[in-house]
């Protein structure tokens, strides 16, 4: 570990990495800065994982950090049983082959046998060793004047994980039959192993190019944003399958906040009755005041939701949030748009899942009358129209859309009025501020009329909720 | 502040060791951040979904270091005459009727004898810091309670010491080991945060829980429990409402037992998916996703 060690010593190098998880976006205070620091002097440094889990303990806040940090962590502290001048040899062998020469299929034939065998076997350990080898062997690209490169797509081309499933599941289930139960656990044991096996090759290449051209060019690439700060508009399935775990916790909060009027100030009037009867056990004197509970406030939420192919990312977050909405409270009624409004809580019912909800709505909601493409002119007229008893003096309205109305009637005065019906109304825009008003985007003539915020992620999300 | 007491552990082994030795099997994680705390006289903050035996390992920490368990269940409303302590107003009451009635006291000594001892009411986080015998303070689902109650637990946990306007400050005499746990229902307060170890508990990984079935279940064959273990991931990568949790799957292991069931097929899942499962939705999905019909 000495060699990766640059100047300035232990303390210098922590000071490194703590710098490099600060620009990754993780806040780092400088108390805690301190901390790992004490921790160095704590744990047994010879044992890599102890420091790990030792410095993440003091650097993290939230389980969404760890997978940054640890990217980042290898990259700082490396294994190191790889000493530098044997990677010298390594390159100028390697520099000869390349997935061309027939030696090479057949080692990627020999590698994918043990490959199977040791995804069939589900060692983590071996598992791992081996992703080192394959990268050695299989990843290298043509050297450059800059130094050897490493890739991770050589290596899954070459051993294609993905094409030995079905051995593997033969492997787990030996003569268990087909189709049922068994097949669909094995297929999920599966899964994990090659997504892990993949994490290691890709956690190797980034190492070995961390190594040859220096580690703060691979940190800046290799780091994926935070779960929280995924663009809506951008996220991958993956990404809403991270989302959706932020979404019942900020439905929660929002139901809280939505109905923390009822608990402002103290209790209600005195209820005199249960007051001088408790104060008999005082001998007479009312040392405790009983007083009536206050009338609850019964928050009515109604959510106006653009669902558009534009808006696809965003809109399928916020139906998410909707439905989380509707767990927790009962005065939630949720409409969907396109170019016409139909109501849709009716897909949200508490227990229902969200996909099929979100797949229902498109099967059975009136929500397109006429193209398909987004009319919120229209769209405001319909449910202001056919729905105009839903929003009163009690209402809070959570309009959730672009605003881009594809050179259409936008509909200000329509939603003025709604607005003005409304106890609060809220917009949210998943576009870029400085986007709002350019091309068919009306978002700034609506912002005259409605309070409109940029909501991109799920960070943005969870600050809205909490100023509201 | 210097460190009044000598650690409890070791070493990281000997964290891991004296865990399992009371059921508790910790991972490098888990065993690396308990030791930290201990060395570091630092509260841990244990973060995580519901069922991933956050409350557990506090109470594992307890019987591993032959200390006593005191726990604070927080939840909305919790306030500081429940948390820290209070004074017993009927009884203080009582003392100054006899006090007019009788000894005819003047109001100097029935004001310091009020206030006194005998009418405070010692609740979870002064009783721990009182306590002379080693203890764990457990603060549990700390993200229930309201923001203030972190402030409350600020003075608590960086200085463990609690101050009484009538009585003076109390100050630790032996610092309790101090885990909180949370679900993440809420973000706490970066003062709160920085202030803990932090330790985030996901599920097990397959190779763990299985040690945990086993050392749980002992009569369980191992290649059930191997059954057991993928069927239960299977379960928790589908989009459930409510995961299954460590605990329920120790159950199913017992309910299999109890049963009788030598393997788990489509028959035994269908007639004991309750146990994991505790929503019609939930098992209405896990039944089409994994082909039960």
């Amino acid at each position: 570990m000495t060699a990766v060690v640059g100047h300035g010593g232990l303390a210098g190098h922590l000071d490194g990495f703590v710098r490099a998880v600060r620009e990754a976006g993780i806040p780092v205070g400088i108390s805690q800065a301190v901390d790992a620091a004490e921790i160095l002097t704590v744990v047994d440094l010879l044992d890599r994982e102890q420091l790990r889990h030792g410095l993440a303990a003091v650097l993290l806040q939230r389980a969404a950090q760890r997978p940054t940090y640890d990217v980042l962590f290898d990259l700082w502290w490396p294994l190191g049983d790889r000493p530098v001048a044997d990677g010298a040899e390594d390159g100028g062998e390697g520099a000869q082959s390349t997935l061309d020469v027939p030696d090479d299929a057949a080692l990627a034939e020999l590698m994918r046998a043990e490959l199977l065998r040791l995804l069939t076997d589900g060692d983590p350990e071996e598992l791992r060793r081996f992703a080192r080898d394959a990268v050695d062997s299989l990843g290298q690209g043509q050297p450059t004047p800059s130094g050897q490169s490493y890739f991770s797509y050589r290596v899954l081309r070459a051993l294609s994980p993905d094409t030995l499933v079905a051995q593997l599941l033969a492997g787990l289930l030996g003569d268990a039959e087909r189709g049922g139960l068994a097949e669909q656990v094995a297929r999920q044991t599966v899964r994990e192993r090659v997504a892990a096996f993949k994490a290691a090759v890709e956690a190797e290449v980034r190492r070995r190019t961390a190594a040859e051209k220096g580690r703060d060019r691979v940190a800046k690439n290799a780091v994926r944003p935070l779960a929280d700060q995924v663009d809506f508009l951008r996220a991958q399935a993956a990404d809403l399958a991270e989302l959706r775990r932020a979404v019942t916790p900020l439905a929660r909060r929002l139901a809280v906040r939505l109905s923390a009027r009822r608990r402002l100030g103290r209790e209600g009037r005195l209820d005199f009755r249960k007051t001088v009867r408790a104060s008999l056990g005082t001998g007479g004197v009312p040392v405790v005041t009983h007083h009536r509970p206050r009338k609850v406030h019964k928050p009515e939420l109604v959510v106006l939701c653009d669902i558009s192919g534009s808006v696809a990312g965003f809109s399928h977050f916020t139906l998410m949030l909707t439905q989380a909405l509707r767990e927790h409270f009962s005065g939630v009624r949720a409409f969907a748009f396109v170019d016409s409004t139909d109501e849709v809580t009716r897909f949200f019912r508490p227990g229902v899942d969200v996909a099929d909800a979100i797949a229902r709505i498109g099967r059975e909601a009136q929500v397109v009358a006429y193209d398909g493409h987004s009319d919120y002119g229209t769209a405001f007229e319909v449910f202001a129209d056919r729905w105009a008893s839903a929003v009163g003096s009690k209402t809070s309205l959570l309009v959730l859309g672009d605003g881009r109305t594809n050179y259409r009637q936008p509909g200000v005065p329509v939603l003025a009025d709604l607005v003005r019906r409304a106890r609060s109304a809220h917009w949210l825009n998943p576009e870029p501020r400085r986007l709002w008003g350019s091309g068919d985007s009306a978002a700034d003539r609506y912002g005259e009329v409605i309070d409109m915020v940029e909501c991109r992620n799920a960070a943005q999300l969870t600050d809205f909720v909490t100023t509201l | 502040m210097p460190r009044q007491q000598s650690p409890n552990f070791s070493s990281v082994a000997d964290v891991s060791k004296r865990l399992s030795a009371v059921g508790y099997l910790p991972d490098a994680q888990i065993a690396t951040t308990v030791f930290l705390a201990d060395r570091l006289g630092k509260p841990l903050l244990v973060e995580g979904p519901a069922g991933t035996g956050k409350t557990e390992l506090a109470k594992a920490l307890a019987s591993a270091t032959g200390s006593e368990l005191i726990r604070l269940q927080c939840y909305e409303g919790l306030d500081e005459a429940r948390a820290l302590y209070e004074w017993n107003y009927k009884k203080q009451l009582l003392r100054i009727q006899a006090s007019q009635a009788g000894d005819g006291a003047d109001w100097d000594t029935v004001h310091d004898d009020i206030f006194g001892e005998e009418f405070l009411l010692s609740r979870p986080l002064l009783t721990a810091i009182r306590r002379t015998e080693p203890t764990v303070l457990l603060i549990d689902e700390t993200d229930k309670a309201d923001v203030e109650v972190e402030g409350l637990l600020l003075e608590v946990l960086s200085d463990f010491q609690v101050t009484i306007p009538e009585l003076g400050t109390v100050v630790a005499t032996r610092r309790p080991t101090v885990v909180l746990t949370s679900n993440a229902t809420r973000e706490l307060s970066e003062a709160l945060k920085r202030r803990c170890l932090y330790l985030s508990l996901d599920y097990p990984s397959a190779e763990r829980e299985r040690e945990i079935v086993l050392s749980r279940v002992p009569d369980l064959a191992p290649g059930l429990a191997d059954q057991l273990v993928r069927t239960v991931r299977a379960l928790r990568a589908l989009e459930l409402k409510k995961s299954p949790s460590i605990s329920e799957t120790l159950d199913w292991a017992q309910t299999l037992l109890e049963l009788g069931l030598d393997t788990l097929d489509e028959p035994a899942m269908r007639s004991t998916l309750g146990v994991v499962l505790k929503h019609a939705s939930d098992q209405t999905r896990a039944a089409a996703e994994l082909r039960l019909n």
